[in-house]
């Protein structure tokens, strides 16, 4: 182990740090912002779209994140007709493909969550509410949703997690994220140890941090216990 | 009782010189295939090219089994050094940063690097591009040299060299820079290749691109580096390294 190697390129850290943040808060906003949609329109059983949805859900669920990365990086990058239109101004960014793959993939992942918390809302709570008058969509969301909500909080934070760890494939198309500081680290000095720990260190710090606001969220929001 | 033991003992030390035999004779060879036309894989998924033969042929010099791993060519001296693989066999140029954790036998060949870039472009002077983006590969000398010397230029590094040539056919980067021969067989004749080509001059520092191609064994194995450098020249002597150059190359690839 040799600590001065990682002191003298606490930037490169930095930078990679600074990337694998922005790159994974962004992808699990809008995830999190596609997810509500998909989720209501599979467990209402809206006509097409809860089909649509359930299909997405189901192939990106079903296949590995590195696959649908390269699909999107390299596969796209084949076609003549995609590199001349206007598409290729955001798909020939390795960030833009990062973020595609990343906000599709957890979306379908907590599209389930949601999901599965939308079917177990109570019944009877469903009931009540339309006794006092409520309308469908009312009950959506004034009962629904918010339930559904403070009951995923749990089982969301670990698809958080499980983001932040997918995200190191991120360095496999040029991005220099946290794994991929570590690897040039590596591939610069010909070490092992001192890349892949720090960028281990500095991810359970970032888990760390996750964990703990969840808690904090969950104290607050969540309906059991 | 002591004849008995002594059968046992006499048993078991045979058995374990047997074992040491078998041992001695397997090599463990780590390549990236992604460089063709020295270590790549052919339409069958087969491992095949200029350093596989050539492995092939070391072994068979020193009557040993050879194996065959593969790794991510930023993963290679990790993996020796794990002792995944007793040696690296995957035209690794012998540098002086690479000579500080690991051990060259005699090189095998030499060669140069350059850079590639589309026809239509019409560049002839590499010195006099800038700003722009260049696709090398991860921990290679490349890295080093463009690091070092070409601060005007935007480098993006690439865990197979293959994965260069795909997002420059794809346009994300502007030029590659890689080894001449590498790109000259491996891509350029392909039908993918044909829109680009090698310009400009042909880089060779010794500083960053070190002193040829080499094998890279671990520091204590001086005995494997030995031998397998003893084997090389043999094999150059006997005229079987010619017989592998002639499938692959049309001029004669170990310099001088």
């Amino acid at each position: 182990m040799d600590i001065s190697l990682i002191v003298d390129n606490w930037q490169l850290f930095a930078e990679g740090l600074w990337n694998t943040v922005w790159l994974v808060s962004l992808s699990l906003l809008i995830g999190g912002l596609l997810a509500l949609p998909l989720a209501l329109a599979q467990a209402y059983q809206i006509p097409v779209w809860g089909r649509l949805s359930f299909w997405f859900s189901y192939s990106f669920r079903g296949t590995p994140l590195l696959v649908q990365l390269y699909l999107i990086y390299y596969g796209l990058g084949q076609f003549e007709f995609i590199r001349e239109s206007f598409l290729w101004i955001f798909l020939r960014e390795a960030y833009i493909c990062a973020l595609i793959a990343f906000s599709l993939n957890s979306a379908a992942y907590a599209c389930e969550i949601i999901r599965g918390a939308i079917c177990q809302v109570p019944q009877n709570l469903i009931e009540t509410a339309h006794a006092i008058g409520m309308s469908d969509f009312q009950i959506m969301r004034r009962i629904v949703v918010p339930i559904a909500y403070r009951r995923s909080i749990f089982a969301y934070s670990n698809e958080v997690i499980f983001m932040l760890h997918g995200s190191v494939l991120a360095s496999t198309i040029t991005i220099i994220d946290l794994l991929g500081a570590g690897r040039k680290l590596n591939a610069k000095y010909y070490v092992t140890f001192e890349g892949f720990l720090t960028a281990a260190l500095l991810y359970m710090a970032i888990v760390s941090l996750i964990s703990l606001a969840f808690r904090m969220i969950e104290k607050k929001y969540s309906i059991e216990r | 009782m002591k004849k008995i033991l002594t059968l046992v003992v006499m048993g078991a030390s045979a058995l374990m010189a047997n074992l040491a035999h078998a041992q001695d004779f397997t090599i463990r060879w780590g390549t990236e295939p992604g460089y063709k036309p020295f270590t790549y894989k052919n339409a069958e998924g087969k491992l095949v090219g200029f350093d596989i033969d050539i492995g092939e042929a070391i072994c068979a010099e020193l009557k040993a089994k050879c194996v065959w791993v593969e790794q991510d060519w930023d993963g290679l001296i990790p993996a020796l050094q794990a002792r995944r693989f007793d040696g690296i066999l995957a035209s690794m140029s012998i540098t002086e940063e690479r000579s500080r954790v690991v051990d060259f036998t005699h090189p095998y060949y030499i060669e140069t690097s350059q850079f590639v870039g589309p026809i239509d472009k019409k560049y002839s002077d590499a010195e006099a591009l800038s700003d722009k983006t260049v696709g090398v590969l991860r921990g290679s000398t490349q890295v080093d040299f463009l690091a070092a010397t070409r601060p005007d230029l935007t480098l993006k590094e690439y865990p197979t060299n293959e994965e260069t040539w795909l997002d420059l056919i794809a346009g994300r980067i502007d030029l590659v820079f890689a080894g001449s021969i590498a790109t000259e067989l491996g891509f350029l004749v392909s039908d993918d290749g044909k829109p680009f080509e090698l310009f400009g001059k042909s880089y060779s520092d010794p500083k960053y691109f070190g002193s040829g191609v080499g094998i890279a064994v671990r520091k204590t194995d001086n005995e494997l580096r030995d031998k397998i450098s003893k084997a090389i020249l043999t094999i150059r002597d006997n005229g079987t390294y010619s017989k592998i150059n002639d499938r692959y190359f049309s001029f004669d690839v170990w310099g001088k």
